[in-house]
């Protein structure tokens, strides 16, 4: 996976790494008109990062802190050059910029309708938002001037449907042409049945079992290996996933780059999680908590079976654990405070860059209460080369650290990854051209639908 | 009257008092932290206490009460924490969505739960009694999602009949007024839309009214019976009246006390959304905005519904304690005394 060019035809980076330079495409027009420029990129990417910027007040920013936060100052050089300064070098800021942390908007828009933008958004997309009306449905048409390949479609109505298998009936009676998030068994008829597609992609998320390190017994290596060999990955993901997942071995999937496919995952093996167990002087194993989550995600369908099954997993090594549950702001609240003992969570990263998921969730940075990295796990060599990694530019160059990286992790068990999930969606057999992006995000560009 | 109806709206201030302490307690009492909720597993812990402050979380109990009743006693039910915009839009919005499949489902279960109760007690013990009221127990039973389910996969997938979801047909021109489609329609002269709303409203207000239907039958009957069996029916009869104007005049107009508190109870209850119903068949009324709101922990959007719902449950009793006065005339004569 890599990124293209969209609104920025070409980019470089300064001798130092701190200065990155866009050149953005000419003659792009906003669907309100108004003219796309360096300009157009400033406040949009000011009104995120500038706290003083006079519209900075109308939003919650809850993500571009995730990877916008190096960046300190975006400085319009020509009508159609733009530079990004980030305070340290930060290598994967050109994959997170393809989020959708900090659309580009148009400022007429912006200053029109102040904190309301939102719900009326003003891009450069291949569709133009229309109307939305809330809980029930999103209207989008056409861009007439888009300035790449006009979409085939005239227009597109986004439809909620709350019920599951409503949703799926919505699409027998050809009420709507394509449906998303809907259970195995559904799944599972729309294979059987001729009328329609069932689209399948790898997602880049992850759903893992999170060790809590600081705890005494848990913070033994052996004991967190014995629990890695106890559990068996391919049963949950037969029953729980019903097959459309694959198996974890390392805190990133391998649609991404970086993957270290050379290591080999702990094989289910009672017999040698209970050799560990008795090395690490625990022949009878212990007590234990094991928290399962309260909502289900699409990297954890079905959270309390999972934690059942894991349950029976451990009890069979000598591990009692005990299932603990908290309604899901507590949930949060407490594992990041590292209450837990084992913890179950997960992560979507959207952009399809290693750093989004061993920086963030396993560096001993994120560690400290409220912590994203609920192992609470700290290691100074792998804390070295994820840090090294981000510095560096290009994947040629921080790739070998990743490589290094995860064998740490791996030999240290912060976590057990169970799965990567499948996405899947179902769509009438009459519509072509249906494209997955791996980060959930959907488009509607090329697609095209038989009269 | 007036003085009955000034000393009701006078409770209800002590009402919605008391209704915005229980609230405000309850929701503050569930563990759980609305901050981290609204921002998700994906937020880094700067934002969580960055929420927290911008929501005044930080604040003691009794000065985040004081604040939020200053603000309503100005009309101000509070700003969202999930949309950013006013509660009191949010629910009104989702409030006429809601009203339209309410009084469709009252009318309905009205309609056919007075038919069906008063041939029932007029034919007592007879086929028609018995197979109505084992029916109206089977509607008071019947779990309304599975109801709900089986009517769109007759009606919907395998008939093609009637549409399944939403108020109307997706990308349909409309263009609101009032925010009741069905008005709406009326007014502009859209016959088209006021054709595919009433087919929408069909099959979610049919699952809706199920159970409203069966109690009012069963209330029907057995009050009907028990008025049937006065002295004064039997003198009615025995003037001579025709059994018809016995019926409906004498029996039924006496017999309907009961009935008007039942309608309007669960006419109540119907408009604080109806969570299953509004689910199933994708309608964006206010009872799956409550549910969605309490999960997300967004306590101004919670607090608003409940309040909201109080003043609609003493508005609705207040109406029916209106049409008791012009049902039962002894009731006038002791306001007046």
């Amino acid at each position: 996976m890599d990124v293209e060019p969209q609104l920025a035809t070409s980019w470089s980076v300064s001798s130092d790494g701190l200065v990155w330079t866009f050149k953005l495409r000419k003659g792009v027009k906003f669907h309100d008109g108004t003219p796309f420029n360096a300009h157009a990129v400033k406040v949009s990417f000011d009104r995120v990062i500038d706290k003083s910027h006079p519209f900075h007040q109308y939003g919650t920013w809850r993500y571009p802190a995730l990877g916008l936060g190096p960046v300190k100052e975006v400085k319009v050089i020509d009508e159609y050059t733009v530079a990004l300064r980030t305070e340290k070098p930060y290598a994967p800021l050109v994959a997170n910029l393809a989020l959708w942390l900090c659309p580009i908007l148009s400022p007429a828009a912006i200053e029109k309708y102040k904190g309301d933008i939102g719900r009326n958004p003003v891009g450069t997309g291949p569709f133009k938002f229309v109307k939305w009306i809330k809980d029930d449905q999103i209207i989008v048409e056409r861009n007439e001037d888009y300035w790449g390949q006009k979409p085939h479609l005239d227009r597109i109505i986004l439809k909620a449907i709350p019920e599951v298998s409503a949703r799926f009936m919505a699409l027998q009676t050809g009420a709507i042409d394509i449906a998303d998030d809907l259970d195995p068994d559904s799944i599972q008829m729309a294979k059987n049945n001729p009328n329609f597609k069932v689209i399948e992609q790898p997602s880049v998320n992850v759903g893992y079992l999170a060790i809590n390190t600081k705890k005494p017994i848990l913070s033994n290596k052996l004991v967190r290996q014995a629990i890695a060999h106890a559990i068996d990955k391919q049963t949950i993901i037969k029953t729980i996933f019903r097959g459309l997942a694959i198996s974890a071995v390392n805190p990133f999937p391998p649609s991404i780059w970086g993957y270290n496919f050379k290591i080999k995952d702990y094989e289910y093996n009672v017999q040698k999680a209970k050799a560990l167990l008795a090395q690490a002087g625990y022949p009878n194993g212990f007590s234990t908590e094991l928290w399962a989550m309260p909502v289900s995600r699409a990297y954890m369908p079905e959270p309390v079976k999972t934690a059942e099954l894991i349950q029976g997993y451990l009890a069979a090594v000598g591990i009692n654990a005990k299932i603990v549950r908290h309604e899901w702001g507590a949930y949060l609240d407490k594992t990041a405070k590292g209450e837990h003992d084992l913890c179950m969570l997960g992560w979507l990263g959207g952009n399809a860059d290693p750093d989004n998921f061993l920086y963030g969730l396993l560096h001993s940075d994120n560690s400290k209460p409220p912590a994203a990295n609920v192992a609470f796990w700290q290691n100074p060599e792998f804390d070295r080369l994820v840090k090294e990694a981000q510095e560096l530019f290009g994947k040629e160059k921080r790739a070998p650290l990743y490589l290094k990286a995860q064998e740490i992790f791996h030999e240290e068990v912060p976590w057990v990854p169970l799965a990567h999930s499948t996405i899947v969606r179902i769509c009438n057999k009459k519509l072509h051209e249906v494209p997955l992006r791996p980060n959930g995000l959907n488009s509607f560009q090329m697609v095209w639908k038989e009269k | 009257m007036i003085s009955f109806i000034s000393r009701r709206l006078f409770h209800l201030i002590f009402i919605l008092i008391g209704v915005s302490i229980l609230v405000f307690l309850m929701l503050r009492l569930i563990p759980g932290d609305p901050a981290h909720l609204l921002v998700g597993e994906f937020a880094s812990p700067q934002d969580v206490a960055r929420i927290r402050e911008k929501l005044g979380l930080n604040e003691s109990y009794p000065y985040q009460y004081l604040i939020y009743l200053k603000h309503l006693l100005s009309g101000d039910m509070g700003i969202s924490i999930r949309s950013n915009l006013p509660v009191s839009q949010e629910i009104w919005d989702r409030f006429l969505a809601t009203v339209e499949l309410s009084v469709a489902a009252i009318f309905l279960s009205s309609l056919i739960g007075i038919i069906a109760g008063v041939v029932s007690s007029v034919r007592k013990y007879s086929i028609f009694d018995y197979t109505s009221m084992v029916m109206a127990l089977a509607g008071i039973s019947m779990p309304i999602f599975w109801l709900g389910l089986m009517l769109i996969y007759l009606f919907s997938v395998l008939l093609g009949l009637l549409p399944m979801m939403g108020r109307f047909t997706m990308g349909i021109d409309y263009q609101p007024i009032t925010g009741l489609v069905i008005l709406d329609s009326l007014l502009r002269g859209h016959l088209p839309l006021l054709a595919d709303s009433l087919k929408h409203l069909i099959l979610p207000a049919f699952t809706l009214a199920t159970i409203p239907m069966a109690i009012i039958a069963r209330m029907t009957r057995s009050s009907m019976l028990d008025v049937m069996s006065k002295n004064y029916i039997r003198t009615a009869r025995a003037k001579g009246l025709s059994s018809r104007r016995v019926i409906f005049q004498h029996a039924l107009k006496n017999a309907f006390l009961p009935i008007v508190t039942v309608i309007g109870l669960n006419f109540g209850l119907l408009l604080g959304g109806a969570v299953l119903t509004e689910t199933i068949f994708s309608w964006p009324g206010l009872g799956r905005y409550v549910v969605d709101s309490l999960l997300a922990r967004d306590y101004p959007a919670v607090q608003g519904c409940i309040l909201f719902f109080a003043v609609i449950m003493v508005i609705v009793n207040l109406i029916v304690d209106l049409l008791y006065f012009y049902l039962d005339p002894r009731l006038r004569i002791d306001d007046k005394g």
